[in-house]
């Protein structure tokens, strides 16, 4: 689904990912570990060309979506990503905060269509209106608030909301586009710990219906639990890949056994 | 003392009796149409230019754009505003073969040279939102523009709320000077009480009064707009 081919990234003079490779199929879960400062989250921005790459391609569904020529946008929808600081849109409730890409987006393909229709003699079929959309996007967003248990909050502001209600919203969010793949970048890190736990168990009913998923993480039991490839980033490069029992249980590169003798 | 009554009498007579309660409001009126109207259309510009400063700049384009805006902000904030009014007034429109009300003229060149500040005030406010609200916008797949309009500006407009409406209070004060033009404005009614009574202490003095009174009301209307905010902030 991703191929990712010598990605390469530098902010000015500071080369921070030094050519990657990897290749993320369907239903993968890849756990992206490192030192701070390493370049995890830089790989992960790349990714979605959050940050634009300065070298190498990101073949997203047949497309290299790293040539600045394509529409970025459009293949966004199917890439979620979730924040470290959950960046809930603080003027949108709950609601809104998760029907307002699927509504937008939706409305603004139906206008397209219509135009298209009023120049051209080859007749898009438009089976939908804007009420619809709009019906269609609140369902679905009720539904998935339903599963996280915070209906009776979606129409509060993000600010009334707790750590771990927040990025539970923040992924649902990523979820409401029906994404191919989310990108997550230290979900957990900036919660307190008794939140942390409730957001690593969406993650984990998210892996189980087989959404693939790359999550740069401190958390080694997650990563062993629910990755089925966990990838070791440091200064830039990829110094291992491998299924998590082997990662942890039988580490090849000398750095990574360093670095996990000091985390675990 | 006793000259002060007279002086009183004078102005009444001048007000009520001799009609001059109508130039008033006529004034009231315009001065309120240039400094709204004024400051409408400088909140639009003024976002326009902002968003173009903000704008990343890796292609031509924007740079090209960003160079227009800064001029434009330049020549505006450079030069005083009654220059600004003289030179469009009886130089670029003449030149140009147009006529224009004195009043229309007021408010576009108001407008104009709000904008040129509320850029200033509008980036700032923008600069103000934490730039994860763009990102998620950005990760979702809308737009630059789309998240610009609907996340972002929103939440600069609340933070620069009071800054906003300290410059519609500079507004009004500043229209004081589209008489240079011919507009009929809250000055221009009082100096002709003046000019027609021979008496120029009182007519002056309501009119310092009078602008007292319209930048109190507008102090509190802002202070109370503020307060509804934070409570949509809050609600639950
Ligand atoms: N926008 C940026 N501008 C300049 N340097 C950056 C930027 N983002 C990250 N870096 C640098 O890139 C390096 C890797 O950062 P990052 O990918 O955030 O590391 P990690 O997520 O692994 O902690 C760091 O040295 C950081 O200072
Ligand atoms: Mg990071």
């Amino acid at each position: 689904m991703i191929d990712v081919v010598n990605l390469q990234k530098s902010f000015g003079k500071v080369e921070v990912l030094k050519g990657i490779d990897i290749t993320i199929n369907k239903g993968d879960i890849v756990c992206v570990i490192g030192p701070s400062g390493s370049g995890k989250s830089t790989f992960l921005r790349c990714l979605n060309c959050m940050e634009d790459p300065t070298g190498g391609q990101i073949i997203f569904n047949g497309v290299n979506i790293a040539d600045m020529h394509v529409d970025i946008n459009l293949h966004r929808r199917k890439m979620g990503m979730v924040f470290q600081q959950f960046n809930l849109f603080n003027n949108k409730t709950v609601l809104q905060n998760i029907m307002l890409a699927p509504v937008h987006i939706g409305k603004t393909e139906l206008r397209k269509a219509k135009w298209h229709n009023l120049f051209h003699k080859d007749k898009v079929e438009i089976t939908t209106t804007k009420a619809q959309i709009v019906a269609d996007a609140k369902e679905n967003a009720m539904q998935l608030l339903r599963r996280i248990g915070l209906e009776d909050k979606a129409n509060v502001y993000p600010s009334t909301l707790s750590g771990g209600q927040k990025q539970r919203v923040a992924i649902i969010r990523a979820m409401a586009m029906n994404p191919d793949v989310i990108l997550f970048d230290e979900p957990t890190s900036a919660l307190d710990p008794e939140m942390v736990g409730e957001v690593l168990d969406l993650m984990k009913s998210l892996a189980k219906e087989g959404l693939t998923m790359v999550i740069v993480t401190h958390e080694m039991g997650f990563a062993r639990e629910v990755a089925n490839r966990v990838i070791f980033i440091d200064e830039g490069k990829i110094l291992e890949e491998a299924p998590p029992e082997e990662f942890f249980g039988n580490p090849k590169n000398p750095r990574l056994k360093d670095f996990l003798s000091k985390v675990l | 003392m006793g000259s002060f009554a007279k002086k009183v009498d004078t102005f009444l007579t001048a007000f009520i009796d001799n009609g001059g309660y109508v130039s008033v409001l006529e004034g009231l009126k315009n001065t309120m149409i240039i400094a709204v109207f004024g400051l409408i259309i400088g909140i639009l510009i003024g976002t326009v230019i902002a968003t173009v400063r903000v704008l990343p700049k890796y292609k031509t384009l924007p740079r090209v754009l960003d160079a227009i805006c800064s001029f434009y902000v330049g020549l505006f904030r450079g030069t005083p505003i009654v220059v600004q009014l003289l030179v469009f007034y009886y130089v670029l429109l003449p030149l140009m073969g147009v006529h224009m009300s004195s009043l229309y003229v007021s408010v576009i060149v108001f407008g104009l040279n709000s904008g040129a500040y509320i850029s200033e005030i509008m980036r700032s406010g923008i600069q103000s939102v934490d730039h994860g609200q763009m990102e998620a916008g950005r990760a979702v797949g809308l737009s630059f523009g789309t998240t610009m309009l609907n996340i972002v500006i929103p939440q600069a407009v609340k933070n620069i709320l009071p800054t906003l409406g300290n410059e519609f209070i500079a507004l009004i004060k500043e229209t004081s000077v589209v008489s240079f033009v011919g507009a009929s404005d809250l000055y221009k009614a009082f100096n002709m009480i003046g000019t027609n009574s021979y008496e120029f202490m009182v007519p002056y003095l309501v009119m310092a009064l009078i602008y007292i009174a319209i930048v109190m009301l507008i102090t509190l209307g802002i202070k109370l707009m503020e307060r509804g905010l934070r409570k949509s902030d809050r609600r639950s």
